[in-house]
């Protein structure tokens, strides 16, 4: 036996991660028609302005993922507690350093696609035009996704023996990612909508600076979290 | 070799306001094996959690193959293979997949070879590629049955292990834990069928809330 080291157990969890979805599909299909819902509404609910529906554009988009990723993030942690197969992950054994680099990565993978699934949907229903954005608008999607995944795996694992699971995530989550959350706002409302002040590098740069604080926190963090002392 | 299996000192464990052990102490010689007996909720379960290295007491110490387990848990854990009442399995992955996390888990050559042949073993060969999600219980404990074989443990922890087995399930079951004894395998059967793990152990311990009970 030769056991593998952090990188290729991070890969182990994170395809098996992507296994389980490519086999059912179920978590991305109910996020689709979850975030295309809530762009829906959006779309309803600000009338019929133009003006207003182009600069609300991108805080409507990062709504309904950031919406979309706590029902993802809880039901990442829900596979592992039936059966308890996080009991036999870490028995295994398995670093619990290398299941949060796995679940995180396959978390920021899964919002990823979501962005950018709904991007097209986004341009078509606020009347916004990416055609000399769409390097940026990926690079903004991936940061913005990343840092929603760090933390919300490290809460959804926390949050994942709540009696109030589903309650309890959000109100973890929301407070500590509402500075990603304006970056990421602010950084796609400006390549969706101009950005004459050149300020959109700087959004970026902060949530690269997010991502860089909070995924080596998270993964010091998390043994704590899944380890019974 | 370590001369215990596991050595227990003094143990407690408290969940919450409730101790599910209390003061527990007792030593398996390494390569025997013990039937472990008891009401429910009388602690059994904590016990093999606790040699498994899952959970950890709130007092006392507890070594396992001559180690702490609170502070070798990563040497330990490789060592010692639990059978739970959880299966442990991914529903939506299948038998096959299953085994071949673990086994990938553990660095285990020719880890396809291997779990193939552990299927063939527990009669899923026909079965193996479907996702558990389709089994019944008893192909459950089977698929969970071949991730202990697996693993190959010095210490095999078995926690009511003939639940759910078909009578040619439970004969198989039987046949392995002597296969299990006869390498040396230093084995913890938790059991409400009395007689039948007398038969299959050396040493007994009977627990009362958490308490020894009696230890013959």
């Amino acid at each position: 036996m030769n056991p593998p080291g952090l990188l290729k157990t991070t890969w182990i969890v994170f395809k098996k991660d992507m296994q389980i979805e490519w086999r059912t599909r179920a978590r991305l299909n109910a996020l689709l028609f979850f975030a295309v819902a809530t762009l829906l509404l959006f779309y309803f609910a600000i009338g019929g302005d133009p003006g207003t529906m182009r600069k609300s554009a991108g805080g409507f988009l990062w709504l309904a993922l950031f919406f979309s990723s706590v029902l993802s993030l809880s039901e990442s942690f829900r596979l592992e507690t039936e059966n308890f197969a996080l009991e036999a992950l870490r028995l295994a054994p398995t670093s619990p350093r290398a299941v949060f680099l796995g679940k995180a990565a396959a978390n920021s993978l899964l919002s990823w696609v979501l962005a950018l699934a709904l991007v097209p949907l986004t341009v078509a229903f606020f009347d916004v035009s990416i055609k000399e954005g769409v390097p940026r608008l990926v690079l903004a999607l991936a940061l913005g996704s990343t840092a929603i995944a760090a933390p919300g795996t490290v809460y959804s694992a926390i949050a994942t023996n709540a009696r109030a699971r589903d309650v309890l995530l959000p109100l973890l989550m929301f407070p500590v990612l509402i500075p990603s959350l304006i970056a990421s706002v602010s950084s796609t409302t400006l390549i969706l909508g101009g950005d004459p002040m050149n300020q959109m590098g700087d959004w970026l740069l902060f949530l690269f600076l997010f991502n860089l604080v909070y995924w080596p926190v998270c993964f010091l963090v998390f043994p704590k979290v899944i380890e019974d002392d | 070799m370590p001369q215990f299996a596991f050595e227990i000192k003094d143990v407690s464990k408290r969940y919450g306001q409730h101790w599910a052990l209390a003061r527990l102490s007792y030593s398996l010689p390494a390569g025997k094996s013990l039937l472990l007996t008891g009401h429910n909720g009388s602690g059994k379960t904590t016990l093999l959690r606790m040699l498994a290295t899952s959970t950890f007491p709130t007092f006392g110490t507890m070594t396992v193959l001559g180690r702490d387990t609170r502070q070798a848990r990563d040497e330990i854990r490789p060592e010692v293979a639990l059978l739970s009442h959880a299966s442990f399995l991914y529903e939506d992955l299948s038998a096959r997949q299953n085994l071949r996390l673990l086994a990938s888990l553990m660095g285990i050559a020719d880890a396809k070879k291997v779990c193939d042949e552990l299927i063939t073993r527990v009669h899923l060969n026909t079965r193996g590629d479907n996702p558990v999600r389709e089994y019944s219980a008893g192909m459950r404990k089977r698929v969970a049955i071949a991730r202990l074989l697996l693993k190959a443990p010095k210490l095999a922890l078995l926690d009511e292990p003939f639940g759910e087995l078909d009578p040619q399930g439970i004969l198989e079951m039987e046949a392995l834990i002597a296969e299990l004894k006869a390498k040396g395998t230093s084995l913890v059967l938790a059991t409400h069928l009395i007689e039948q793990g007398q038969r299959l152990t050396d040493e007994r311990l009977h627990l009362q809330a958490g308490r020894v009970g009696e230890v013959t």
